[in-house]
């Protein structure tokens, strides 16, 4: 092997692409970039700064904040901006830096699985949560709770 | 009389110095393997890369190849790697580039090499094709010039500058990895026409470069900016044409 790359490498231009798809994507890029800095940022001073700080966080401080629907769509949208972005960020990394073309490939799958599993799980989480599972120790669950 | 008595005085005066050039050869006729190779030339300080390669040509090894036209930074023939950034032999002074260590010089990169310092330049002369470098215009032609204000001249001046040597596209690491990106070059050709009030092809333009490998690959590390000879704003070029397609599509 040479310790420089092969002087002769192959060139050809592969099919034409020409859709809006790309500028989609950079547009979304920095539109969800500012959404997130307000929705992190938000969620950060809530659950840190306001009360005990991250003394308060605990499973009723979670079923608490999820009984109204502002916090579910707040969580919702931070979870689903927040993984397309960084999906979207990392295949462009991925798409500049892996030269061949089955890296790629197997990169970008496992990337789409990762997203898949964890929007599927998280959106599960918040949409099916119970805040008062049965046979739970009262003293854990949050106080709108019915008494066992 | 006098002054011609002085003359030689003067350019005795010129330091001179030696210098070390350690250029990557390349010759598949006799090994498909590039090499590593070191020659030592006595240089003055006003010497610039080029002369150096000159001095090696013809007076140490005549089957050192590098392209060179006009050697006055117009023609864009002789843009290469030296000491690890783009630049063009013919501007760059020898002083400049610290002759104290081995001054490295290799091809531009990513662009397939011929020989030594000659590379293919096809690939990055068919994306420039590809935007189309040309003037579109409709209608009859007027039967006098095409009128336009210095304002709207001024619109697209700094793209004007190219030359055409490659200095940018060979520097940017998306062009790096697998050539398909269009380049900073072709896209400030295309700045060049998009933004000419004279000119109406402008749509079809900014259709060519809204391709998956146009303008939207730019990452805006402006190594293209930081690599032209000319000086051209290049990173800025590309801004505006990234800018003027977002205002299109919404």
């Amino acid at each position: 092997m040479s310790a420089v790359d092969n002087p002769r490498a192959p060139y050809v231009r592969q099919k034409t692409t020409r859709s809006n798809y790309e500028l989609y994507g950079w547009v979304f890029m920095r539109a969800s970039g500012a959404v997130l800095l307000v929705l992190i940022f938000g969620h950060l001073f809530i659950n840190l700064m306001t009360g005990e700080g991250v003394h308060s966080i605990d499973f009723a401080f979670v079923a608490g904040k999820w009984a109204t629907p502002f916090w579910k769509v707040w969580d919702l949208l931070m979870l689903w901006l927040a993984m397309i972005h960084g999906t979207n960020g990392l295949r462009t990394i991925i798409n500049d830096y892996a030269s061949k073309d089955r890296t790629r490939l197997v990169l970008k799958g496992l990337l789409y699985l990762a997203f898949t599993v964890v929007v599927v799980l998280g959106t599960l989480v918040i949409f099916t949560f119970d805040p008062c599972p049965a046979g739970a120790a009262a003293d854990l669950l949050p106080s709108f709770c019915p008494a066992p | 009389m006098t002054a011609v008595a002085e003359a030689p005085a003067a350019v005795g005066a010129v330091k001179s110095f030696t210098v070390t050039i350690k250029i990557r050869r390349f010759n598949p006729e006799v090994s498909p393997d590039p090499t590593w190779q070191e020659f030592q030339v006595e240089a003055h300080a006003t010497d610039r890369v080029l002369d150096a390669l000159h001095k090696i040509k013809w007076e140490q090894d005549g089957s050192l190849t590098f392209r060179r036209s006009c050697a006055h930074g117009v023609c864009g023939s002789d843009a290469m790697r030296i000491n690890g950034r783009n630049r063009l032999a013919c501007k760059t002074l020898l002083k400049d580039v610290n002759p104290d260590k081995p001054i490295t010089v290799e091809p531009i990169k990513a662009l397939p090499v011929l020989k030594d310092l000659v590379v293919d330049m096809e690939p990055f002369f068919a994306s420039y094709r590809e935007i189309m470098p040309f003037l579109i215009t409709s209608g009859n032609e007027p039967t006098r010039e095409r009128l336009q204000s210095a304002e709207e001249r001024a619109r697209f001046d700094d793209t004007t500058k190219c030359i055409l040597c490659a200095a940018c596209t060979s520097s940017c690491p998306v062009f790096w990895t697998d050539g398909q990106y269009f380049g900073p070059a072709a896209i400030v050709n295309a700045h060049r026409f998009i933004f000419d009030s004279r000119d109406e092809g402008g749509q079809q333009r900014l259709d060519i470069l809204n391709d998956k490998e146009g303008v939207w690959r730019c990452r805006t590390t402006f190594n293209c900016t930081e690599a032209c000879p000319r000086g051209i704003q290049v990173t800025k070029a590309i801004a505006e044409v990234k800018q003027a397609m977002i205002r299109r599509a919404f």
